[in-house]
């Protein structure tokens, strides 16, 4: 009864108070920092190094995000989240935003009351198999044994794949992710699935990592976006235009290296895109200079992939469809005018 | 003459070789009989098939150097996932420039325990300079003060988070437990009532939905923008936790105690709270020593479930390094070592504890 009564009370309060709060760019500003919310286990994405310092794909989202609103990149704080938790410390305020390889998904959006600002990642599902299996499509994997993480949408994505291909698949279902990897490994089964940035991510801690490949199909659409709450369009703005300001840069030609000489440029877009012709800041609410400084800071969105996934780091992914538009990817900015 | 034959006439004879020294009690112990003779050999055959081979993998062939470089071909353990990533699997987030902090504060909090095992330590000025030792550690791990960069909480993790969890949650949980017990035994309904109804409650749902509720439904009711540290919410559902269980124990104690106890004390004028303090609980605490600590052993084991609520305790810090694909194989030596830790903390409570019983015996 009083456990009862207390979460009566509490309900109460929420009602009384749920529509009085003020806007988050403001409260952010008070505070100092960004809270964001951050994988804390994926890397490439969001991990602590050895040092315990963050690095990502989504951590330098936070970044930008930062870089934009303070001049300053390291005005962060991270909150690590599961899967389970994300959305709630979303929805309560714990976090401003969320950038936790999050799937773009239409019942988040509708039911859970999220806005997901401009895509980071397109990522999808895929098969990975040794090179001594002879296989070049997915098509071949007719009778094969998959590993396979368990309760997850992957789960559900390859069996429906197989059903719809007419084929026959023997699940092999394993808890954890590094358990999985050497069950794969060991020969267990014939191909592993998850999405593609994670697959990378296993064959990298192949004994030889040139005995595997990733087949061309990716199976599910998983767009991994960053997300704020419902109702704060002003902070969904500067969220959005944040990522899209390093898809911009890179269109442009503009790196984290050669942005103090495009200061200089003739080129109108460049002028507006790094404040030099005032107004996109402004209508933001924030510096005039904010694209500069998430260049500055943190660099375009190439340069980004580059450090966190790309040929040099342990996943060795290849751009694919988060190329910019021009090469043939979906990375695509609108003007910034 | 006499004496010498009466030497002669029983001089000893000496038993067979087999049956005294080493033979004789490999024999008596090992070889007593078919059936023991069998479960011998059995597991010698056991040891012999797995030591060796444990040995070569754990120390032999294994790697230690923290660059990790030959561990991918190695057939032996690779340690260097420990070694390379000890601070962080350690103290976490902790500003690697600081770490100086939490370890200080671990070596005072292990001092104090060493200290207090003692039983003739055992004065108020222990009691303070534990009060003192916990604000210090406290002061410590924020900062703040004489030029000290504060720390916020969010940055604690690793081992000293583990500790805070568990020292805070034991000694929150004992003096609720222990209250709780007394409030279920109470002769009013009301509290009685309330008291069965929340050990109850608490009892039958897992510590992992209390975490649950705590850091995912518990934010739901507070207005936006108004949270609750996270350490202090899991902190809470632990404490709340482990007291229903210790209630429920002490509760077995208070049971023990005889009626005549309760009626002599108050033949000689005591009243309740006096009875309790001086005559039933001092009794009652020391027959339930024994499934009391392992109640807290097991909840000190339990602390490592903030996992699934991304604290970074030790078993989050180690799970965050395996993630790591330098580092994703070798989770089995991440896990021995992780498995050392808890085993020296666990042994360490279920020692003292031995050590006390035997200390307060009074043969009741």
């Amino acid at each position: 009864m009083r456990r009862l009564s207390a979460g009566l009370a509490m309900v109460a309060m929420l009602v009384l108070i749920g529509s009085a709060s003020a806007g988050t760019l403001d409260d952010v500003k008070a505070k100092g920092f960004i809270q964001v919310g951050v994988n804390g286990e994926l890397f490439g994405f969001g991990k602590p190094d050895e040092k315990g310092v963050w690095r990502g794909l989504d951590v330098d989202t936070a970044r930008a995000i930062a870089a934009a609103v303070f001049g300053d990149a390291e005005k962060v704080k991270y909150t690590p989240l599961t899967a389970v938790t994300r959305f709630t410390a979303l929805q309560s305020g714990e976090v401003d935003v969320l950038c936790r390889n999050a799937t773009r998904i239409l019942t988040r959006e509708t039911s859970l009351g999220l806005n997901f600002a401009q895509v980071n990642y397109y990522d999808g599902q895929g098969f990975l198999v040794p090179k001594s299996l002879g296989v070049k499509s997915a098509k071949e994997l007719n009778g094969a044994a998959v590993c396979v993480l368990p309760g997850t949408t992957t789960e559900l994505n390859v069996a429906d794949y197989f059903r719809s291909t007419g084929m026959q698949m023997k699940p092999v279902v394993i808890e954890n992710t590094s358990e999985l990897a050497k069950a794969f490994f060991a020969g267990r089964c014939d191909c592993l699935t998850s999405d593609v940035s994670q697959l990378a991510g296993t064959r990298a801690v192949a004994p030889n990592p040139d005995d595997y490949v990733i087949l061309p199909e990716v199976i599910s659409k998983e767009p991994l976006a960053p997300a704020v709450r419902h109702g704060d369009d002003q902070w969904y703005d500067i969220v959005n235009f944040s990522v899209l300001a390093m898809i911009e840069a890179e269109e442009l030609g503009i790196t984290s290296q050669n942005v103090d000489e495009m200061l200089k440029s003739a080129d109108p877009k460049v002028q507006r895109f790094l404040g030099v012709s005032p107004g996109n800041g402004k209508s933001l609410g924030l510096d005039e200079k904010y694209a500069y400084h998430v260049v500055k800071l943190v660099g375009n969105y190439g340069e980004v992939f580059e450090r966190n996934v790309g040929k040099d780091t342990p996943l060795k992914m290849d751009r694919g469809l988060n190329a910019l538009w021009t090469n043939g990817g979906l990375m695509y900015s609108p003007p910034f005018k | 003459m006499t004496v010498h034959v009466y030497d002669s006439r029983t001089a000893e004879i000496k038993p067979p070789v087999t049956s005294v020294g080493v033979l004789g009690w490999i024999r008596k112990n090992l070889f007593d009989g078919w059936f023991n003779s069998v479960l011998t050999v059995l597991v010698l055959a056991l040891l012999v098939k797995m030591v060796p081979p444990f040995v070569r993998w754990a120390l032999l062939d294994s790697h230690w150097l923290p660059s990790g470089s030959g561990c991918q071909d190695a057939q032996g353990a690779c340690w260097s996932i420990v070694t390379a990533n000890l601070r962080f699997i350690i103290f976490g987030f902790y500003p690697h420039d600081l770490q100086w902090r939490p370890l200080l504060a671990m070596i005072i909090l292990v001092a104090l325990l060493f200290y207090s095992r003692n039983r003739k330590h055992w004065r108020y000025a222990l009691g303070w300079s534990w009060l003192a030792g916990l604000a210090v550690m406290g002061l410590l791990l924020r900062g703040g003060f004489f030029g000290m960069a504060v720390v916020e909480s969010t940055q604690w993790g690793g081992l000293p988070l583990t500790l805070l969890l568990a020292v805070f949650g034991l000694t929150g949980a004992y003096p609720l437990g222990v209250l709780l017990a007394l409030g279920r035994a109470s002769r009013m309904r009301a509290v009685k009532t309330l008291c069965i109804l929340y050990i109850e409650m608490i009892r039958g749902v897992p510590l992992i939905s209390l975490l649950f509720m705590s850091s995912v439904v518990f934010p739901l009711f507070l207005p936006e923008g108004v949270t609750v540290n996270k350490i202090l919410r899991a902190q809470a559902a632990i404490i709340l936790f482990t007291a229903a269980y210790i209630a429920e124990v002490v509760r077995g104690g208070l049971q023990a105690i005889a009626r005549g106890q309760y009626e002599a004390a108050e033949s000689l004028g005591l009243n309740y709270y006096q009875t309790m303090r001086l005559i039933v609980l001092p009794q009652a605490l020391k027959i339930v020593i024994p499934p009391s600590v392992s109640i807290l052993i097991s909840a000190f084991k339990d602390t490592s479930l903030v996992v699934i609520i991304a604290l970074y305790d030790l078993l989050k810090t180690t799970k965050s390094v395996l993630a790591d694909p330098r580092w994703m194989g070798f989770s089995a030596e991440a896990y021995i070592f992780l498995a050392l830790i808890y085993f020296c903390c666990c042994y360490f409570m279920s020692n003292y504890s031995r050590r006390l019983e035997r200390e307060l015996d009074t043969g009741l």
